[in-house]
């Protein structure tokens, strides 16, 4: 169904993941095979979550993020987002992500960065 | 008092349908969007717990209550699965039984986050009750 599952983008080393409307437990139990296969075949060394379809996240989501996020600070690369509403940045800052991972404006923003 | 209880089958696809009930019943409350998104936040951690640590094995039943009773609201999920043998401990912040680590083990806190109170009951082999309150309406005026 329409924006019930991730799509990825990599543009060079950038990998971009387009986020589901809803991600909970339900819609998050594939991404992690198809981001280890994505990662294990290209070189990435920055990955950026697009929230701009997103209308709820719950802990599910966290636990995502965190292991990209740990994947990704291991080989010395980087974790933006950018496109979160109010309760997605509420469920971030709760589940203490606000601190690790930068939240930017706009895309633009993040491709020229 | 208004209530309503309805069953689930344990099925991931139900942990949206769980928020979305919430979300329409407790508008009769008249919630900020911020508080009905703390309820949905909740429902969803609280249906997920039961969907997969409940009934790891197979799709049991979820029971799922809610009674507004004036501006205090009330969510009962119930499962009749494993229970949890340290209740303690699964309420603790980042703990998770998920060997590959992709849960972040904040189900619990997420709940006594965005609820006003939680309360887990649970017996091994019986199932886990999970209770939480919230008063719906203090914005200001």
């Amino acid at each position: 169904m329409f924006e019930e599952t991730f799509t990825y983008e990599a543009k060079g080393t950038v990998l971009v993941i387009h986020l589901p409307r809803e991600l909970d437990h339900h819609n998050c139990r594939n991404l992690r095979y198809e981001t280890d296969l994505l990662l294990s075949e290209n070189y990435i060394n920055r990955i950026i979550f697009d929230f701009s379809k997103t209308e709820f996240m719950d802990s599910s989501g966290i636990g995502v993020l965190l292991n990209r996020y740990k994947q990704m600070a291991r080989s010395g690369g980087t974790v933006f987002l950018y496109g979160a509403n109010a309760q997605v940045r509420r469920v971030l800052t709760v589940g203490g992500m606000d601190k690790l991972i930068p939240c930017l404006d706009e895309e633009k923003t993040v491709a020229r960065s | 008092m208004e209530r309503f209880r309805m069953e689930l089958e344990s099925r991931s696809r139900n942990e949206e349908f769980a928020q979305i009930v919430a979300a329409v019943f407790m508008g009769r409350l008249d919630p900020t969007v911020e508080e009905m998104e703390d309820v949905k936040t909740a429902v969803s951690e609280a249906v997920t717990n039961a969907e997969i640590h409940g009934y790891p094995q197979e799709t049991g039943v979820i029971e799922m209550e809610m009674e507004i009773e004036e501006a205090d609201l009330t969510v009962r999920i119930r499962d009749r699965g494993v229970g949890i043998a340290d209740v303690r401990q699964a309420m603790e912040p980042m703990f998770t039984t998920d060997p590959g680590g992709e849960r972040s083990g904040m189900g619990f806190s997420f709940m006594e986050a965005f609820m006003d109170e939680v309360r887990v009951e649970s017996e091994v082999g019986k199932g886990t009750l999970v209770t939480m309150r919230k008063r719906i309406g203090r914005r200001e005026p």
